[in-house]
């Protein structure tokens, strides 16, 4: 498999950070080599956060932000209205979408092919807040195929544990099972 | 899985954490490796203040203390200026110390680092790198390291998390050691370092006890306890602080050898190597080099390879020891070249460039009248791209092939 680079867009306290470290975690639990950080401002609940992801088979020497995403991922339906949100996005790219929306148009022109969960209702129905990341990874998982619900699940246990851990995996389940993928 | 297996332990043994008795491969960030490592080199005192802009190592080893895995004192104090004189005091008391900070951190210790430094204690610190006040930005920049350049501190600047990991391992080994005894600073690059996560190989805890071994075999250090007949840095009024100045240059200058000595038994013992004081990439054959440092290299050894393969003759110098400078090794890997280019990610007020270059210059004044280029980049969070540093190669090129250059780009 080609290398592949994800963006993650958020705001502070949806855990996009977190999910673009367990992203890494489950690509590495199947033997990639695994890049991510994130990139924001002064810390603040609410506001825009990026963070990125890459993996590959041959080591990953780049330092930089992702500019060309074979990927994006929206944990927050209200960022649609930033314009640069879908800059960069490759034509074949996928953009895995946290929305109770019907689309019956593509969010954007660039956008061909979307994986859509309104994860935020699943996420209070299983977490209780709304935190939707853990189950956009398993949306991610199902609708790519780059990384199986199984390494998801182990990726999440590099980070959480606990009763906190078999929520998450059960968010992270949902998202698998109840993701819908759309081409326009 | 966190318990101290005191018990099993053989009599005298050090004890071993289950969660440290075996190596282990981790997707951590370079703010874990660092605590990580930290951690595997059993420091008696840690000392820190927990407040933005500091980092998650010492979040992480105040885990680690929670959690019985690290036996040591760890002092929260009430700025970093004490965590600075708390981790003085603790190395000349004869403990290994450690401590953590950041930009205005750093630079809020900077009086009581000379003091460390000037008393020869062997503490050892991580800089993550942010820019320090002035314009509130405590993003990632390389000008607090500069800032703290004369303290008489020994500051190293690594390129990912791994060698976050294991140039921590190093530096204790480093700074302890009988022929050198001056504290070192670690440095990586805010965001771009410290909050990436990769996968890193983390040794047992024994292994890192063997590396560190040789430090108790050494004569002793002075320890200076209470009640105890022995002073430091009372006075040193005119012949007596020359003395001591020109001594702790000359450790200064002993750094560069034994540096390249402590990574060469870490790689025999762990089988990885980072160069010494510098790491040359595709220089040999090499027309013109860029010379950069931290994050910026790894981004530079794809980009050098690309232009490789259009047939540009370009090599690569990654700094890794700051301070001392390695100018020997600078001037050998630059020797002859063509045209010569320095990234730097913080700039030098009175120059009018960056001050990896001016340095860089120095080092190689006696080389003629080569191109030398300054770029600076990556101030404040600002992204070091691949199209960024292709555009410096093409100008270092340019330069060499005798048409008109800038001296001195800011980018973007």
């Amino acid at each position: 498999m080609a290398a592949k680079e994800i963006r993650f867009h958020g705001r502070g306290g949806q855990g996009a950070v977190l999910a673009a470290r367990m992203l890494a975690s489950a690509a590495a639990a199947e033997g990639k080599h695994v890049a991510s950080f994130p990139m924001y401002g002064f810390e603040r609940r609410g506001m825009p956060v990026v963070a990125f992801t890459r993996f590959s088979d041959e080591p990953i020497r780049e330092k930089t932000q992702i500019y060309t995403p074979d990927c994006l991922v929206v944990i927050d339906p209200t960022l649609l209205n930033i314009k640069t949100l879908f800059d960069g996005l490759k034509p074949d790219g996928i953009l895995i979408l946290n929305s109770p929306k019907e689309f019956p148009e593509p969010p954007h022109p660039s956008v061909k092919r979307a994986a859509i969960i309104n994860a935020t209702q699943v996420a209070l129905c299983e977490i209780g807040r709304d935190i939707p990341n853990t189950c956009l990874i398993g949306s991610l998982a199902r609708a790519t195929g780059w990384v199986s619900l199984e390494s998801v699940l182990k990726g999440l246990a590099d980070h959480l544990d606990g009763d906190l851990l078999k929520k998450n995996i059960r968010n992270a389940e949902r998202g698998y099972e109840e993701v819908q993928v759309i081409s326009w | 899985m966190c318990a101290v297996e005191k018990a099993t332990a053989p009599a005298g043994a050090l004890p071993v954490p289950g969660i440290v008795a075996q190596p282990q491969t981790r997707v951590i960030t370079g703010n874990g490796a660092a605590a990580w490592a930290a951690m595997l080199c059993r420091p008696d005192v840690v000392a820190a203040y927990p407040i933005t802009p500091q980092s998650e190592v010492i979040e992480q080893l105040a885990k680690f203390h929670a959690d019985g895995v690290l036996d040591c004192e760890y002092v929260t104090v009430e700025g970093e200026n004490s965590a600075q004189n708390v981790i003085c005091g603790a190395s000349m008391a004869g403990g290994r110390a450690f401590s953590a900070t950041s930009s205005y951190g750093l630079v809020y210790m900077y009086d009581a680092m000379f003091n460390t430094a000037g008393y020869r204690a062997p503490a050892v610190m991580i800089n993550v790198n942010r820019e320090p006040p002035g314009i509130h930005a405590v993003c990632s920049g390389q000008q607090d390291m500069i800032s703290v350049r004369d303290t008489g501190w020994v500051q190293l600047i690594v390129e990912n998390t791994q060698e976050i990991m294991d140039m921590t391992i190093m530096a204790f080994r480093l700074a302890e050691d009988h022929d050198i005894q001056l504290p070192v600073i670690v440095n990586y690059d805010g965001y771009y370092l410290s909050f990436l996560a990769e996968s890193v190989e983390i040794p047992s805890i024994t292994q890192v006890d063997d590396y560190l071994a040789p430090l108790k075999a050494q004569p002793p250090r002075p320890q200076l306890l209470p009640g105890s007949n022995l002073g430091c840095g009372s006075h040193g009024i005119g012949m007596g602080y020359v003395e001591l100045r020109k001594k702790h240059m000359a450790a200064m200058e002993r750094v560069k050898p034994k540096l390249e000595e402590v990574e060469a038994e870490f790689s025999a013992a762990f089988g990885r190597s980072y160069g010494g004081q510098i790491e040359e990439y595709r220089t040999e054959d090499a027309d013109i080099v860029l010379v950069t440092s931290g994050s910026a290299v790894g981004t530079a050894r794809t980009v050098v390879d690309a232009k490789r393969a259009e047939g540009v003759k370009v090599g690569l110098v990654k700094l890794r020891l700051y301070r001392p400078f390695p100018k020997e090794r600078i001037a050998e890997a630059l020797a002859g070249k063509k045209a010569v280019g320095v990234l730097d990610r913080s700039i030098c007020f009175g120059w009018d460039c960056g001050p990896l270059y001016m340095e860089t210059r120095a080092a190689t004044a006696g080389d003629g009248s080569a191109p030398m280029l300054s770029f600076i980049d990556g101030l404040a969070n600002m992204d070091i791209t691949q199209d960024h540093i292709a555009g410096m190669i093409d100008d270092i090129q340019a330069a060499a092939e005798g048409r008109a250059y800038q001296q001195v780009t800011w980018l973007p």
